[in-house]
């Protein structure tokens, strides 16, 4: 089975065709561009190229599958409602996966994931051995709990490493996108029915009126 | 193509998610999801309650279109979208469904304009413009005057408001009268049993040096001003505000300049034609001066019903399907959303970013 797997809850706009073969998966096209502002005008075009690239076509692909963040909300957005719209206009089910576990999904040990959720702010959740330990979380870097982690991952993780408590991860990582298959795989080969695809928003909308 | 072109409009650019779906200039459906009342809370579009609600609303709202229409994406000729101006989360929210959707289904795509789209909508009621037509825009996001060669692609602004939009300007006087948001409706319901000559409120750019400078353009804050200052000397002498009267004086001030001056920008412009457009384009008084003023110009008036003038997805699909009908080539994928689109710029064809 194809799926389609598009990320945008962090500064990397994201695609990929995956191959589901089993429990096997195999990634046939993928594009990514860091573009914290281009989340809109890449990703559509990022779908197509995967699409040309891999020579299928797109009534081949039989899911879509999402990062529903936690993410700044704009770029997010951009990649839920493709994600959302392109499922709908096929007519195959799409499926939402937490983004923070396309990072942790792929780590060992106890590892903290940290994204970027600006306003000096960072969006994280704890790992163990790859399995996230309860619900993701915002807060500032340096008033995190103490968490008993080995390392931390992420951008949020290279940007704030000064002032997290554990090291970091020089290398940034963003939201594997045969992670994200993977983790939706149960619900794709059961074809389970679409979903309703809804951001995991931290925080509350800022209430200032645009035209006051 | 054998008959006349069917597309979908989506509407995202403020608080409604519009999705709407003609043939040719035929109306087939006019789906909408407002975040309006949740907006009514804080008094004011809040443009993250904005993008969140759109984002819910998108796909249902689709298929609400295509059920009501009774048509399937694949019988559609075309989806057009609003690329700008408006607010930038919001918009985004409709250019990426309409790229997925033109994506998935291999329908051509057109992101246009949203000033030139409540122009179009017109055709769904009207039938075709005459060409050159003068528009009056006017909402809570917009008051311009617009000069229209051809809706496929020729478009100017001849003049806008230098601080306020008009619909703003109802919002904030309906606010110091303890009305409710959205103003423009409750003002209008208001000015019905008040007299428009009760105060005389200033008539914003309207003096003659003004007028050199700026004959088409408009001002809003300075009445906005001379309104809430008129109301605190009341209550200082410890008067009740007469709501009704203050509404329509008020009304009066805003009509008054916006006929005025559009009404002026068609004779100098030699346009036999002017529209009326956006959702203040739905106030009664604005309507019934425009009527008047238009005979006695012998300048022809077009509206559409209230309904059509307020932000939808069908003004989208109305213009959608102009272009395509007039063969302008549909924009390519990377298009993005430009939350301060020129009014010049119709579609966003290949070569136009
Ligand atoms: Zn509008």
């Amino acid at each position: 089975m194809l799926v389609l797997a598009v990320d945008t809850a962090t500064s990397a706009v994201q695609a990929a065709l995956v191959e589901v073969d089993g429990d096997e998966l195999f990634l046939g096209a993928f594009r990514r561009e860091i573009d914290s502002r281009g989340h809109v005008e890449r990703l559509a075009p990022f779908i197509e190229e995967c699409l040309a690239e891999s020579g299928r076509s797109k009534s081949e692909i039989a899911a879509v599958v999402a990062g529903i963040g936690p993410g700044p909300f704009t770029g997010l957005r951009v990649g839920m409602v493709t994600a959302a719209a392109f499922a709908d206009g096929l007519g195959v089910p799409v499926y939402g996966v937490c983004s923070l576990d396309g990072i942790g999904g792929n780590t060992r040990g106890r590892a903290l994931v940290a994204t970027d959720a600006r306003r000096k702010e960072i969006y994280w959740a704890v790992y163990h051995s790859g399995e996230r330990q309860g619900e993701p979380q915002v807060g500032k870097p340096a008033e995190l709990p103490d968490l008993d982690v080995d390392y931390a991952i992420g951008e949020g993780a290279g940007k704030y490493a000064q002032e997290l408590a554990m090291p970091a991860e020089p290398e940034a990582a963003y939201p594997d996108l045969v992670k994200l298959v993977e983790l939706a795989g149960p619900r794709i080969r059961g074809g389970e029915p679409s979903e309703k695809l809804t951001p995991l928003y931290l925080r509350r909308p800022d209430a200032k009126p645009a035209r006051a | 193509m054998n008959s006349e072109p069917i597309v979908m409009g989506i509407e995202t650019s403020c608080d409604e998610t519009g999705v709407g779906i003609v043939r040719g200039t035929e109306l087939l459906a006019d789906a909408i999801a407002s975040s309006v009342e949740e907006q009514a809370r804080f008094g004011g579009v809040v443009p993250e309650v904005a993008s969140r609600a759109h984002l819910e609303a998108m796909v249902p709202t689709v298929q609400r279109a295509l059920d009501e229409a009774g048509v399937t994406l694949a019988d559609l000729d075309g989806i057009a979208v609003t690329a700008g101006p408006g607010l930038a989360g919001a918009l985004m929210v409709g250019v990426g469904a309409a790229k997925a959707y033109s994506l998935a289904t291999g329908v051509p795509l057109y992101g246009v304009n949203h000033l030139s789209a409540h122009i179009a909508v017109d055709t769904l009621e009207n039938g075709p413009i005459p060409e050159p037509a003068i528009g009056l825009l006017v909402s809570g996001g917009h008051s311009t005057i617009m000069m229209v060669e051809d809706l496929a692609g020729e478009v100017t602004q001849l003049g806008a408001s230098i601080d306020d939009a008009a619909g703003e300007a109802f919002d904030k006087v309906a606010r110091l009268l303890g009305l409710p948001f959205p103003g423009g409706p409750h003002i209008d319901k208001a000015a019905r049993d008040g007299d428009r000559a009760y105060v005389e409120f200033p008539r914003g750019l309207s003096a003659a040096k003004d007028m050199e400078r700026h004959r088409y353009d408009f001002s809003f804050s300075g009445l906005k001003t001379a309104v809430a200052r008129w109301i605190e000397a009341q209550r200082a002498e410890g008067r009740t505000v007469p709501v009704n009267d203050v509404s329509a004086a008020f009304q009066e001030a805003v009509c008054d300049v916006l006929t005025r001056k559009a009404i002026l920008a068609a004779k100098e412009h030699g346009v036999e034609t002017l529209l009326l457009g956006g959702g203040v384009a739905a106030n009664s008084r604005l309507r019934s001066l425009a009527v008047e003023r238009a005979e006695k110009a012998g300048i022809n008036l077009r509206y559409p019903r209230p309904r059509l003038c307020t932000d939808n997805g069908a003004m989208v699909a109305a213009l959608g399907s102009h272009l395509v009908a007039a063969k302008v080539p549909p924009s390519e994928m990377r298009f993005p959303a430009n939350s301060s689109m020129d009014v010049t710029i119709v579609s966003l064809a290949n070569d136009l970013f």
